[in-house]
């Protein structure tokens, strides 16, 4: 009865690539329908599709769903990428809200002005060199497992590549003091489901460029801005 | 083993109310060890103490947790106030992500400046009855007591928070929302609400502007 899932938001990444990347990994094929317009995304209101007005919107199980980490967690849960137990849980949360968080500064950098843009990149780099990654370095150092929580392939590990490969895009060395990271890329990467989702052609999206954000036009940022404005708060 | 759950934060609500408020509703007894200086907050770095160099942090059965949104699901969890099932969860989960929405908008007025401030906080009003006290007026409609599976979660508490909260900035915000007027009501009355709304309870107080420098330097 319920078919693919359907992915509502813009063309870019945003707040639907974590879940893009979640399906991906779990082996769910799913469909896309870009935003490209506010006219679109009006309709989208009108229809009563969106319960906050705001995408993402995942159509799942019979569900519309938004809040990405409503659609995340249900995604975890229903393809056992949300460990065995509650303790399990509470780790593979823990380290998903410490990966968010360090994405959500990057998913800002094209919204800024070209100074603060170079300000908060400095800040970036310095965050996953000594508050992120040293925890995830760690924590594969201490167990010796392939994964990092309950010896298990998890949601956890699939944020944490994503997270490393977003922070490469901005330096590409920045894993050369970090060995176990390394070796982590190296071995979730060749994960079947993962490595076809890193090749070209896959729904996996570009990162947002002052090019990509010129040439989409003004419905991109403005959609980009519009669900923005929380983020930009919790770096306070 | 395990003793009474140990909430390490600055006395004030900031993001460690919500969690204050979960225990509470579970009937759960906490204890706080509250961070008066910058210090205090290093000292937790240095020992080790917060994963990524932040509070909120729980020592909660074993587990010195951190992260907000963590904290709560495993509270949640442990207390059967996270729904039956998968799809109750989502049904929570974003209920409750409206809400921290809407919270984090209103807690983000005390960092616009002076001069914004009175726009700011009718932008969030605004917000409020149009966008989210809508939806949790609409759920109430299905006649039940509880949004969700007809049993106390985590999304009543967080409603019920939120509701008090926004009646801070403008007492008449429920006068277009009869049915959340009474879920105001009867979710106030729960024994284990009813005990943390009174005087004397682990509640925080809003925040007032002459605390703000304080706390300010502990986290800056």
């Amino acid at each position: 009865m319920a078919g693919k899932p359907k992915l509502h938001y813009t063309c870019g990444r945003g707040k639907m690539e974590s879940i893009r990347w979640l399906l991906a990994a779990a082996g769910v094929e799913f469909e896309e329908q870009f935003i490209e317009t506010n006219e679109h995304l009006e309709k989208l209101r009108n229809g009563g599709s969106l319960l906050f007005q705001q995408v993402p919107l995942v159509e799942i199980d019979g569900m519309k769903m938004v809040q990405t980490r409503a659609i995340l967690n249900y995604i975890a849960g229903k393809y056992n990428l949300y460990g065995k137990d509650l303790k399990e849980r509470a780790w593979i949360d823990m380290y998903v809200e410490g990966t968010t968080d360090l994405m959500g500064m990057i998913m800002q950098l094209p919204l800024q002005s070209a100074e603060m843009r170079e300000k908060n990149l400095a800040l970036i780099i310095e965050r996953a060199k000594t508050r992120y990654f040293p925890v995830y370095e760690k924590a594969l150092k201490d167990h010796g497992h392939d994964y990092l929580v309950g010896n298990k392939f998890s949601w956890a590990d699939i944020q944490l590549l994503e997270a490393i490969l977003m922070v490469e895009e901005c330096k590409p060395d920045i894993l050369s003091a970090f060995p176990q990271l390394q070796a982590f890329k190296g071995r979730i990467s060749n994960i079947p489901t993962i490595k076809k989702f890193l090749q070209p052609g896959s729904q996996r999206k570009p990162p947002a460029d002052d090019k990509y954000i010129a040439n989409r036009g003004k419905c991109c940022l403005t959609s980009v801005r519009f669900h923005f404005p929380q983020l930009l708060l919790k770096y306070l | 083993m395990s003793g009474k759950p140990r909430l390490h934060y600055v006395n004030a609500r900031g993001r460690m109310e919500p969690i204050r408020w979960l225990l509470a509703a579970a009937g759960v007894e906490f204890e706080e060890a509250f961070l008066e200086t910058k210090d205090d907050l290093k000292k937790l770095q240095t020992n080790g103490d917060l994963l990524f160099q932040q509070v909120p942090m729980v020592e909660i059965d074993g587990m010195k947790m951190v992260q907000t949104r963590a904290i709560l699901s495993y509270i949640a969890g442990k207390y059967n106030l996270y729904g039956k099932d998968l799809k109750e969860r989502a049904l929570i989960d974003m209920y409750v992500e409206g809400l921290a929405d809407l919270n984090e908008l209103i807690t983000s007025n005390f960092f616009q400046p002076a001069d914004k401030k009175e726009e700011h906080l009718a932008t969030v009003m605004d917000k409020a009855t149009t966008r989210y006290f809508p939806v949790y007026e609409k759920v109430r409609g299905h006649g039940q007591d509880f949004l969700v599976g007809n049993k106390l979660s985590r999304a009543d508490v967080q409603l019920l928070e939120i509701i008090l909260l926004v009646e801070e900035s403008k007492p008449d915000i429920l006068a277009k929302f009869p049915l959340l007027q009474s879920f105001k009501a009867k979710t106030s009355n729960i024994p284990n609400i009813k005990k943390f709304l009174q005087p004397g309870s682990q509640r925080k107080l809003p925040i007032q502007e002459k605390d703000i420098p304080r706390l300010m330097q502990i986290f800056h």
